[in-house]
């Protein structure tokens, strides 16, 4: 910690001090813009309110899910791997698979999760809990199971039908992120500071878009996820089918792809910094009843 | 250098030491955390996660700085704006909406150079006809119509979308000409788009 606050420290003596010629001119002329702002205010535009296509979506993810959730598909994959004996070593994860509550156990696990796992020493999600138990348990190279992370056209990650199996055996359940455990109290401290990190091209951070209530980007509700009911938008529905591609795809995936739209570099698959992140938004969202993996647009 | 710049660098100086603002401990735990696991994708850098001096105050306060920082700094920014050589603000505002309507550039999916778009219906209603705007920032919608299109005003929008920061040390918007992404003649329409009386944001 001191490391690093002594480099910025340095950094910002620095832009100061390169600054002091400028800071002795006279401050340039500002036209009024106390009277800009004021004259803004009664053509500011409603927010809140659902858009047509917004309603028009969901009328249509109600059909589909009645007449069958492709989501579906993919947990019955995943409950196929889940049980079979797999990898160099040829176990199974019901098993060998312990996601928080005893080994083999898939009820309620998702909505416990991120929580710590003391034989890996770490907070985890539970993506990257399924796959480091495919690497630990089952043989699995970490680099293969890293290296295509997420579903696109007709190819779907294991883990991803994984992660859909178990987030089924979680339907109906709250979510209840054990916060009383330091060890994650610790990350969601860090993932709520990762959330209002502000950097990148156009400094823009998770809470740019996502830290007040009531904003959209063009037609897009962006949900607050510093709030219960906000956080809980942003994790329900996750892993979902996408309509736009057909994929079925994971939080893991979401994470990944906001950071992308934050002009952010890309985030390590089932790093420390997504696990943070998740950590932060589903603990927000506990109490919130799980609706199980979703349609997504 | 000035009494009153070395004054503004001890403030500067303080706030880094003393992180009252919030958690230190947590926010170098997520800076160390961060150093480590993002990698370069496309155009989009590793090194874009580092902050620049501006983003650490900023991110530092809670986007509140002191006042008399944050005075001082907006000045050093408003000190890089650079105007056109031949003092002509206002371009043609036909431009300025294609330009308001593209949110391309900087992902890493995006091909990488220029031009870019100005991405500003993602946050700003501006013209009535596009009704698909959001709502980050105002409405801009009858921008000149409210103000009028003087001298002064031009100047206003123009440094304002070169570097919103010089206005709002912390705002949320980008500083698009300050970080070389809109080049003075996308900005001169994007001005004409919010300023000239035939624009349809002025109708």
């Amino acid at each position: 910690m001191k490391q690093a606050l002594a480099l910025s420290a340095v950094a910002v003596i620095a832009l100061v001090a390169a600054s002091a010629p400028v800071l002795a001119q006279a401050p340039a002329a500002k036209p009024a813009p106390a009277a800009a702002k004021k004259a803004a205010k009664p053509v500011a535009a409603p927010v809140e309110e659902k858009d047509a296509a917004t309603l028009e979506f969901e009328k249509f993810r109600a059909k589909m899910i009645e007449e069958g959730n492709p989501a579906e598909l993919f947990e019955a994959q995943g409950e196929e791997m889940w049980k079979s004996s797999r990898g160099p070593k040829k176990v199974s994860l019901a098993t060998s698979c312990d996601l928080g509550l005893g080994v083999g156990v898939v009820k309620g696990a998702y909505v416990q999760m991120p929580r710590y796992f003391a034989d890996a020493g770490k907070v985890m999600d539970a993506e990257r809990r399924i796959v480091w138990c495919m690497v630990e348990k089952q043989g699995f190279k970490e680099a293969d199971l890293h290296a295509k992370p997420f579903g696109s056209g007709t190819y779907t990650p294991d883990q991803t039908s994984l992660v859909t199996y178990v987030a089924a055996n979680s339907k109906d359940m709250k979510f209840a992120v054990p916060l009383k455990d330091p060890h994650v109290k610790d990350v969601y401290e860090i993932g709520k500071e990762t959330v209002a990190y502000r950097a990148g091209p156009y400094d823009f951070s998770c809470n740019t878009c996502h830290g007040a209530d009531g904003k959209r980007i063009r037609m897009q509700q962006l949900p607050n996820i510093s709030t219960q009911k906000g956080a809980a938008t942003a994790v329900l529905g996750w892993p979902g089918y996408r309509m736009t591609g057909n994929v079925m795809l994971t939080s893991q995936w979401r994470m990944n792809d906001c950071f992308r739209q934050q002009r952010f570099p890309e985030p390590k698959y089932a790093s420390d910094t997504v696990t943070a992140l998740l950590t932060y938004m589903t603990a927000n969202a506990n109490g919130t009843t799980y609706t199980g993996p979703g349609i997504k647009r | 250098m000035n009494n009153t710049a070395r004054i503004s660098l001890l403030a500067a100086a303080a706030i880094i030491a003393a992180p009252a603002f919030a958690d230190g401990d947590h926010r170098a735990k997520a800076l160390q955390m961060m150093k480590q696991d993002f990698v370069t994708k496309g155009q989009a850098r590793a090194d874009r996660v580092s902050e620049d001096g501006l983003q650490t105050i900023c991110n530092r306060t809670g986007n509140k700085p002191p006042e008399a920082i944050g005075k001082r700094l907006e000045t050093d920014q408003m000190a890089g704006v650079k105007y056109p050589a031949d003092g002509k603000l206002m371009g043609d505002w036909k431009e300025g909406e294609k330009i308001a309507q593209s949110g391309r550039g900087f992902t890493w999916s995006d091909e990488p150079g220029l031009p870019v778009g100005g991405n500003c219906y993602n946050c700003h209603q501006i013209a009535p006809k596009e009704t698909s705007y959001g709502t980050v920032g105002p409405s801009l919608f009858h921008f000149g119509k409210l103000r009028g299109n003087t001298a002064d005003m031009q100047k206003y929008a123009y440094s304002k979308i070169y570097n919103a920061k010089a206005y709002n040390l912390c705002s949320e918007m980008p500083r698009f000409g300050h970080i070389g992404a809109l080049k003075e003649d996308q900005i001169k329409h994007l001005v004409a788009l919010l300023l000239d009386p035939e624009s349809p944001v002025n109708k």
